[in-house]
């Protein structure tokens, strides 16, 4: 290879490894920091600007060509005994939730910026560590330094929920943390059982290890190993019925929260499915399908109609990410090619939309002190800028075409249909409810007469909001139209992972 | 004897090296009884207890130097080795950490604490004597004297009925609990004609192994059972931590607890002890059951903590039903870790207990996230270690024992383990919700500062705890070679 001695390719062992830990480091400077609330906010969003731009370097150096497994991988040994790795790298998929991750957490400081006005020091501190957790969950290609991650994200974001949120902030903290970290101690066990019998917490060399049948007892155990991962990713997700955290957790949770929890960390659970459930078990992924997709099409209707009679704003919207997460779940387990690469544009769709969607929620809230939708009506004319960043928020996220949720959408209900017409149908009906609750929302909250007379002088976003918020709706919008961009990369990852089951799919032909 | 005989028989220039470390502290020990008289109560807690410091470092110093010299020495009854000089390590770096963090406290509390010190390097001596001892008679002696010293140690807080009940308790329950010992060592010396663990285990190994061999282990695992706090001979715990002054408590509820760990090591795998699975199994089942079902309903952070410390004998039993190759290993990390984290936690609380120790419950830490922000942090990694979060020794801690248990196929018992352990996320987690998310209560004072003392102790427990679990590699390297010098 003749590289051009400029070439920023040279960066690139380094590049996830200096993208994950770039806001931790920021956050042990922040610990040295006066209490100077505004020096604090400023050196917050340097940090993550910086970590943004890095991030950038991914997608713009990704080699999209063919099958071309994990780049930018960087392996070191860590700790000999058990043999744990250093292990990074990311694919199509990972890469750009990683850039989802490094675009969502810059917003999350300016929206911060005037919310938060106690133990303001500490909340950036948190906010950063979460990010290093995100970011490594997503880049982690050791087993171990995956459930590394996991569990790392899961302190910081109870704290951000049981210190800065309102009303059973702490019972909404310990619920959140308990249901999610008692469900990874599954995933934990069947990674524990992988290593005793593989020698490595490698996902390579595990993954090549099952597919090349060398792992002793597997058929008898894959079954309990599958179940293993999907309990702990199904609650994070949430997944239908486990999805009874989310709402508690997102209506006290402060706005940077609901960002992160809606944006991101419900993405580990997607993400952990298709990288772990599909990658090392395609046959238990097949067998197992069939009542994981019914789980997933329940949690889009039952998540839409419950959204649909929400009082309060921030709950509705929190229901509608168990609905739209219904829909990721049913491309990742139909198993076709249009389907995950729905599935993983649904994924990045709804962090940008959604994030957006509880900013503004957030940004109501702190003129308010109120998320109750008959509070308010008719704010169109109090806060016409805000009402059309609404609009065209919502307008994203029930999956206008042109806007960024219509592919995703549009490509999870084609691969559905391929898998079972049934699915596609039913699923097809979660687009419609969807547009029936945001946009009745919208018509409560925006339309009418203004019912409450506080709500006339609501003064309109100020200049840091919509800098806040404009880089998401640019978002929402360069995705919709152009969506090639991402699923480029996207595609060849899918394919990787589709590969057994395409041999699968061959077998049965050729019986 | 002869002349000759006589001179053969008395220990040579390098037998009182693998007996040095001993020597230091009871030296040092000594040197502390003898000044006690003659400084006034001001000098007695900076001289006394700088001279009990100087003394437990010069013990890691002397233990570092020992290593030079592994073997056996005293007619065969020490025995310096890989594995003693990890708990020889760890015992002493424990007495020193606890003796930068009681010198705020015994200002505070008001006691005269001379002899304090004294003691607690007596009782280090006991410990580290159990660790390299290799035959029963001594290893009982060493026995007695870290639990002499522990049980005058709980009833320091002269003035509070609380503690000399503690006291007592333990010295009662105690001193039966050695008794128990002593017949098993009687009884094992009935079945093997020895009281040398080598020869015990070489007499084991063969086919026939007679019946009082069994219950001579029994026996003895009843007395180690006690001094480790494991169900169901864990009744003394919670009223015990809950009277003696919280720096002994961190102290007994982690020094002799390595030690007699190490008893037990050396007892069950060097020994070669028969019918332990069933033993340990039923024991540690049902320690990590009680202690955490049992933490659950506690007010106290002194009875939460003495709960929680059963429930991580229980995790640490674990391992000893495993196979010894990696069971040993993953034991003596545990122990490590266990001690780097708990030490920490009960620095935190006697610190912020007060004069009296009269802010020792849940609701005495409401707020205190606000009132003294780095406190609070470093409590709650201490907290997020004994949950067993990753990036602290506590997560390695259980992840080894574990992942041993697992590759000895004793599934049932990795299940209860692990779902112990989500149970004891949420008593945990109380304390941190109190620190962070409820606001302070009227009647607690503002925090006063924290002692430049006290802060090396946290920062060091702090450094421990996140050195293993960042960077395990090393000290379980130590752990597994020193576990195959135990079983050649």
């Amino acid at each position: 290879m003749n590289l051009h001695p400029m070439d920023l390719d040279r960066w690139s062992p380094i590049i996830l490894t200096l993208v994950t830990f770039i806001p931790l480091a920021g956050a042990l400077l922040l610990l040295l920091l006066p209490r100077r609330h505004r020096d604090i906010r400023v050196f917050s969003l340097v940090v993550t600007l910086l970590t943004f731009v890095l991030s950038l370097h991914l997608p713009v150096h990704f080699h999209r060509a063919a099958l071309a497994g994990f780049q930018y991988e960087f392996d070191r040994s860590w700790i000999p005994t058990p043999n744990i790795h250093y292990h990074m790298g990311v694919d199509g998929i990972s890469m750009w939730l990683v850039v989802l991750t490094t675009f969502l957490t810059p917003l999350c400081v300016l929206i911060s910026w005037k919310s938060i006005d106690e133990r303001v020091k500490e909340f950036f501190i948190i906010l950063l560590v979460l990010e290093t957790a995100l970011i490594g969950v997503f880049v982690s290609l050791d087993l171990f330094l995956f459930y590394f991650f996991w569990e790392a994200t899961l302190i910081p974001m109870a704290l951000l929920i049981g210190m800065y949120g309102h009303g059973r902030k702490v019972y909404a903290a310990v619920k959140f943390f308990l249901y999610t970290m008692i469900a990874s101690v599954f995933m934990l066990a069947a990674i524990l059982w992988l290593y005793a019998k593989v020698g490595t917490f490698d996902f390579v060399t595990i993954q090549n290890a099952i597919r090349s049948g060398q792992v002793a007892g597997f058929t008898s155990a894959a079954q309990w190993l599958f179940l293993g991962f999907f309990v702990a990713f199904a609650v994070k997700v949430p997944l239908f019925p486990f999805h009874t955290w989310l709402p508690d957790a997102h209506v006290e949770a402060p706005t940077a929260g609901s960002v992160l929890l809606a944006g991101v960390l419900l993405k580990m659970g997607t993400y952990g499915m298709l990288r772990f459930n599909l990658g090392l078990f395609p046959d238990q992924a097949r067998a197992n399908a069939w009542w994981v997709m019914i789980l997933a099409l329940i949690g889009i209707v039952y998540g839409a109609l419950v959204a649909l009679v929400q009082p309060n704003m921030k709950k509705l919207i929190a229901y509608t990410s168990v609905s739209h997460l219904g829909f990721v779940v049913l491309g990742i387990f139909s198993f076709t090619q249009a389907g995950l690469d729905g599935a993983t544009f649904v994924m990045l769709a709804h962090g940008v939309s959604t994030g957006a969607l509880f900013m503004l929620a957030g940004a109501l809230y702190e003129r308010r002190h109120n998320y109750d939708i008959s509070e308010f009506g008719g704010l169109a004319t109090s806060m016409p800028v805000y009402a059309s960043f609404f609009l065209f928020i919502v307008l994203a996220s029930v999956g206008l075409p042109l806007l960024n949720g219509f592919v995703g959408e549009f490509l999870v209900l084609s691969g559905a249909f391929q898998a079972r017409a049934v699915y596609g149908i039913l699923g097809a009906t979660g687009v419609i409810w969807s547009a029936g609750y945001l946009l009745w929302m919208y018509q409560r909250v925006f339309f009418g007469k203004i019912t409450h007379p506080v709500n006339e002088r609501l003064p309109d976003l100020d200049l840091r909001e919509q800098i806040a918020l404009l880089p998401a709706a640019a978002a929402a919008l360069v995705m919709g139209v152009a969506p090639l961009l991402w699923l480029n990369a996207i595609d060849p990852a899918v394919q990787t992972a589709l590969a057994p089951f395409a041999e699968l799919a061959s077998k049965v032909v050729g019986q | 004897m002869s002349p000759a005989g006589i001179a053969q028989a008395v220990p040579q220039g390098v037998e009182y090296v693998r007996i040095l470390p001993e020597i230091v502290l009871s030296v040092s020990g000594m040197v502390i009884m003898v000044l006690d008289p003659l400084v006034d109560e001001r000098g007695s807690q900076k001289l006394l207890g700088l001279i009990g410091l100087i003394g437990s470092v010069a013990a890691i110093a002397a233990t570092l130097y020992q290593s030079q010299y592994p073997g056996l020495g005293f007619w065969g009854m020490v025995k310096v080795d890989a594995f003693s000089t990890f708990f020889h390590a760890l015992v002493t770096a424990i007495a020193a950490v606890v003796i930068l963090s009681s010198y705020e406290y015994m200002e505070v509390q008001r006691i005269r604490a001379g002899e304090y010190y004294g003691l607690i390097l007596f009782g280090a001596v006991g410990m580290c004597l159990m660790s390299s001892a290799v035959e029963l008679v001594l290893i009982f002696i060493a026995l007695e004297i870290s639990s002499i010293s522990t049980y005058v140690l709980a009833g320091f807080r002269r003035r509070a009925a609380i503690s000399s009940e503690a006291s007592l308790k333990y010295f009662l329950l105690g001193s039966f609990a050695t008794a128990f010992f002593l017949y098993g060592v009687a009884l094992m010396f009935g079945a093997t004609g020895s009281t040398s663990i080598a020869v015990i285990g070489e007499a084991l190994r063969s086919n026939r192994i007679p019946v009082l061999a069994y219950a001579g282990v029994a026996f003895m695992f009843v007395g180690l059972g006690f001094k480790v706090a494991a169900a169901p001979f864990h009744v003394w715990t919670p009223d015990v931590y809950e009277g003696a002054p919280a720096p002994v408590v961190g102290f007994m509820s982690t020094a002799p607890k390595a030690a007699a760990f190490a008893v037990l090591l050396r007892v069950m795998f060097e020994a070669n002890a028969p019918g332990r699975l069933g033993l340990i199994w039923v024991t540690a089942a049902l320690s990590m059951t009680l202690g955490n079902v049992g933490a659950l309903v506690q007010h106290n952070v002194k009875r939460l903590l003495a709960y929680s410390s059963l429930a991580h004998a229980g995790y640490l039993l674990v391992a000893f039903a495993a196979l010894p190759n990696n069971g040993i290993p993953a034991a003596m990390f545990y122990t490590a870790s266990y001690a780097a984290m708990n030490v920490g936690a009960f620095a935190v609380v006697s610190h912020l207990a007060g004069a009296g120790e009269r802010f020792v419950t849940l609701d005495d830490y409401a707020g205190l996230g606000r009132r003294s922000p780095l406190l609070a942090a470093t409590l709650t990694i201490f907290l997020l270690s004994l949950i067993g979060i990753p990036m602290t020794g506590g997560f390695f801690a259980k992840f080894y024992v574990f992942s041993a248990a697992l590759q000895a196929n004793l599934i049932g018992l990795t299940i209860i383990g692990v779902l112990n352990s989500a149970v004891g996320a949420y008593y945990y987690l109380r304390i941190i919700v109190m620190m962070y998310m409820r606001e302070a209560r009227e009647e607690v004072p503002a925090a006063i500062p924290v002692s430049p003392a006290l802060g090396v102790a946290l920062a060091l427990s702090v450094a421990a705890t996140l050195y293993l679990g960042l960077l395990p590699g090393k000290i379980l390297a130590y752990a597994s070679r020193s576990a195959a010098e135990l079983l050649r």
